[in-house]
């Protein structure tokens, strides 16, 4: 009975999955599928390395604290890192008192609730606080940019497919619409408003170059120059540690636990055959 | 883990040399695995230890300005309450008519207060005894037959330099590490 | 337990004597897991995976509780809370890495685990039960799972909710009040997020308990090997402590090192990008995965493109899904051949690598983007998957000859000629 009832189970679910593949094989080949505009421009990061790439990288100081400034300066008028707190700073190189020098003189005022009448207000904000964000919620995100939210940049790097390198051609990838795209999706013009980039998914969007000229950002001496390219670079490897402060401790420990376990595991197997020694099996 | 001598046993033939070899190796394997359980079992343990984020909320600044001779505010230390009094003349006299020598907990006020500013006495307001939160520091709350703080979960009494006098708390209320930086406004932590 | 010339415990401390006279735990692990359960002398390391299953739920019940005691299962908090315990808390990014990887590892040592089972005939007579409590574990693991991926509350964790129990919408008339239920709302809110935490830290208690059945239940018959063949006698046998610690002791090192190498070195390989988004209702990623461990599942629910006459496609693909697990609990009586290892079925071996490459192939169309030619090709992959346990094994059962038997595991092992000291005892054939 288990097996009549399976077989006609089977034949029913197998056949219909066929005859699905068959429809759906004719369909593919009468109307193959419309290539869009996406599929054939749209690129995948350039490749990019950096100081902490591999199993025992690290980060260059001196890189993070030029990211963080080109964040400073350019990407946090309108983008926040919401999960990252100053005191963190203190991981780039930074004293406690330069820490809190940059948290008491940050361009935008932390919300807080005035201690004597009640109301709301705003104060410096303190090693401990969070990057303060730039807009109060959504809404207000929204409507200063043109109905686009800026994301919050805090796992950025994380968040998308190889995100170090994705940061950084996005930010060096911004150029004309291609000619050859137009002639092919003449529906896909750039709307007004938004920014051809095809290292973005849909090619299109909505923040402007935000690294336009060299030197837009100005390094400390000794530093190399603040080009385009560079501050691409920085500023990409700063958000690769908001996203993964914990890299370092990550990858020396994982050093000193695989050698532990290789030990362990020989000697796991050592005792192994010598326990089985005169068993055959 | 228990019974490596049934590994031997079981091993069943090896004998002399081969057997204190062969039961080197497996005392080895067990003895590294337990290291390294014991090793994991570290930050297993630390987790529970304050996060960083609580670590970082461990000073508090204090604005003395507003409080006058012979008041005191409740305010927060590392999320427990911290009493800051500014003493008057007489209190102060008070303490110091006291021979510390013959307290349970010896302590002067000079010695539980900066240089300089004997006026302003800062201790936690956690009673050493249990933890309760002694009154006193309010206005219009019973001060203790000293003067100072009085807890009423069990009945101690603190006087004017917050020292124990009566009842079951062992230790003077706890003075925290703190600093001025400037003449109205102290960092705790 | 089961042989009777399993070894007896005998305490050798004077407060084992005490305890075992009163409670006999010592003599139950004994017999369990110790000494005391002879076990056949002939398993691969593909035996292996039972105890680094145990193993792999161990590290997630203790990983678990302690990001429990970090995490808040709000949804205006949840993601952040996470974030908490990468950043602030002591080791919180080792702990959340060896959590959210010791899932793919947990399921990783359980399909090697199943398909050992399908290979060497596991699941055929006396040990039914012992598969069919392995098939409950693994639907608890899938449900414990699945909860556990929504309570990071980012995009992937959001739309996996609401797409998932959007299956049970495809049951009709019933179906849209049941989805409402479970998610206590319309759409996954708070309500379900923290019921889905609530069960996400209860089943795994649950799936220990099974466990110990599973357990049970397989020391009545006691293990079998890759021969197929039923252990005869004592010198088939080696008892499990400490042949098998021993060896188990090795592949736990094996699994340790490629765990490590996963959790310290690229910890979010098997995680999707998407799920460090925090989750917005209002937006949904580009394409919905779940989590790599149902992507065969995930391939087989999305093959079903055209509705078969009154039953819509979309009926069809939620049932073909739940079918796809459950005809795994009619499988001992599907396979109706009496001999039990693949190794001695030569038309049963090819149909079980088959089956091997197929569900690959599901699972990775099941990864991919639901665009040709990837559903074509989940369309003949699950047609085959159904077909193989529905139609081609109880087919291969009844026309397949098997190669000859080894007369005995000791026979498997030494030869016809073995060495007069272990005949002895063999029994009579």
């Amino acid at each position: 009975m288990v097996r009549i009832g399976a077989f006609l189970v089977g034949l029913f679910f197998s056949g219909w999955l066929l005859v699905s593949f068959i429809m759906g094989a004719v369909a593919y080949v009468s109307e193959p599928p419309a290539p869009t505009a996406e599929h054939e421009f749209h690129e995948h990061p350039k490749h990019v390395s950096y100081s902490f790439d591999g199993p025992l990288g690290h980060y260059d100081k001196q890189q993070l604290q030029r990211g963080f400034q080109v964040f400073k300066e350019v990407c946090s008028a309108c983008h926040s890192l919401k999960f990252v707190a100053f005191r963190d700073l203190e991981a780039l190189g930074y004293s406690e008192a330069e820490v809190k020098a940059i948290a008491k003189s940050w361009a935008i005022k932390t919300p807080d609730v005035d201690p004597k009448t009640g109301e709301m207000s705003t104060r410096d904000p303190a090693p401990a606080d969070k990057f303060p964000k730039p807009f109060a919620n959504n809404v207000a995100a929204a409507a200063a940019n043109n109905n686009a939210i800026p994301p919050d940049l805090s796992l950025m790097t994380k968040a998308r497919h190889n995100g170090t390198a994705y940061v950084y051609s996005l930010l060096t990838g911004y150029q004309g619409q291609p000619a050859e795209l137009l002639e092919k999706f003449p529906d896909s013009k750039t709307p007004a408003g938004l920014h051809y980039n095809p290292y973005f998914a849909n090619l299109n969007l909505a923040m402007a170059p935000p690294l336009t000229a060299d030197g837009q950002v100005t390094y400390d001496e000794g530093q190399p120059k603040p080009t385009v390219d560079q501050m691409s670079k920085d500023v990409a490897a700063f958000l690769a540690w908001t996203a993964e402060p914990k890299m370092e401790i990550r990858k020396q420990s994982g050093v000193a636990v695989i050698f532990f376990l290789l030990i362990a595991t020989a000697l796991a197997y050592m005792s192994y055959r010598n326990i089985w020694a005169d068993k055959k099996h | 883990m228990a019974t490596l001598e049934n590994t031997a046993s079981a091993d069943g033939t090896a004998e002399g040399e081969g057997v204190r070899r062969r039961d080197f190796i497996n005392i080895a394997a067990v003895s590294f695995a337990g290291v390294g359980g014991v090793v994991a079992v570290l930050p297993l343990i630390n987790q529970m230890n304050p996060s960083a984020d609580v670590l970082a909320l461990s000073t508090t600044e204090v604005d003395l300005s507003g409080i006058q001779p012979g008041q005191a505010i409740k305010t927060t230390f590392r999320s427990q309450p911290l009493f800051v009094r500014q003493l008057t003349e007489k209190e102060i006299a008070e303490a110091d008519a006291v021979d510390a020598s013959t307290l349970r907990d010896p302590q002067t006020l000079e010695e539980r207060t900066v240089d300089g500013k004997t006026q302003w006495l800062i201790t936690m307001g956690v009673c050493t005894h249990l933890g309760c939160v002694p009154l006193g520091a309010g206005e219009g709350e019973n001060k203790g037959e000293y003067g100072g703080y009085f807890c009423p979960c069990h009945g101690s009494h603190y006087d004017t330099a917050a020292r124990i006098r009566k009842g079951p708390a062992p230790k003077n209320l706890e003075v925290p590490p703190y600093s001025f930086t400037s003449d109205t406004a102290i960092l705790v932590g | 337990m089961s042989f009777p010339w399993a070894n007896e415990y005998t305490p050798k401390v004077p407060l084992m004597k005490w305890i075992d006279e009163r409670l006999p735990l010592p003599r139950l692990v004994y017999n369990a897991v110790g000494a005391g359960y002879p076990v056949p002398r002939n398993l691969n390391y593909f035996w292996n995976f039972g105890v680094l299953s145990g193993l792999a739920l161990m590290i997630q019940i203790v990983t678990g509780i302690i990001m429990a005691m970090h995490y808040g299962a709000n949804d205006l908090v949840a993601f952040g809370t996470v974030e908490h315990v990468m950043r602030d808390v002591n080791a919180g990014w080792l702990m959340r890495y060896a959590h959210a990887n010791g899932a793919s590892f947990f399921f990783i040592v359980v399909y090697l685990h199943i398909f050992r089972g399908l290979y060497f005939g596991s699941y055929k007579a006396p040990r039914e039960m012992v598969w069919l409590l392995g098939l409950v574990i693994f639907l608890l693991m899938m449900a414990t799972a699945f909860m556990g991926y929504v309570l990071p509350w980012g995009q992937m964790s959001y739309w996996g909710a609401k797409v998932i129990t959007g299956l049970f919408g495809a049951i009709p008339i019933v179906g849209e009040p049941i989805q409402t239920w479970l998610l206590g709302g319309f759409a996954p809110g708070n309500a379900s997020l923290n019921r889905f935490f609530s069960l996400h830290y209860l089943l795994p208690f649950v799936i220990a308990g099974v466990i110990i059945l599973h357990i049970w239940a397989l020391h009545i018959p006691g293990s079998t090997n890759p021969t197929g063949v039923e252990v005869k006698g004592p010198q088939d046998t080696v008892p499990f402590h400490p042949y098998y610690t021993a060896k188990d002791g090795f592949g736990a090192g094996i699994f340790f090192i490629l765990f490590a190498l996963a959790v310290y070195f690229a910890p979010n390989m098997m995680g999707h990008p998407d799920n460090y988004i925090e989750a917005n209702p209002l937006s949904t990623p580009a394409h919905i995965v779940p989590e790599w461990y149902f992507w065969p599942f995930y391939a087989i629910l999305r093959a079903f493109t055209f509705d078969f006459f009154f039953i819509p496609a979309k009926l069809l693909g939620v049932l073909a899904m739940f079918a796809s697990i459950l005809l795994l609990f009619f499988l001992p009586w599907l396979d109706t051949s009496p001999v039990r290892s693949g190794n001695y079925r030569p038309m049963f071996k090819k149909f079980f690598w088959i089956l091997v490459i197929d569900v690959l192939i599901l699972g990775y169309c099941g990864g991919a983007p639901a665009e040709e030619p990837y559903v074509m090709i989940s369309q003949v992959a699950s047609a085959y998957y159904f077909a193989h346990f529905l139609i081609i094994l109880p087919l291969v059962a009844a026309f397949e000859r098997p190669d000859p038997l080894p007369g005995s595991i000791t026979e498997a092992v030494l030869g016809k000629d073995y060495d007069g000291a272990e005949t002895a005892a063999v029994a009579a054939e």
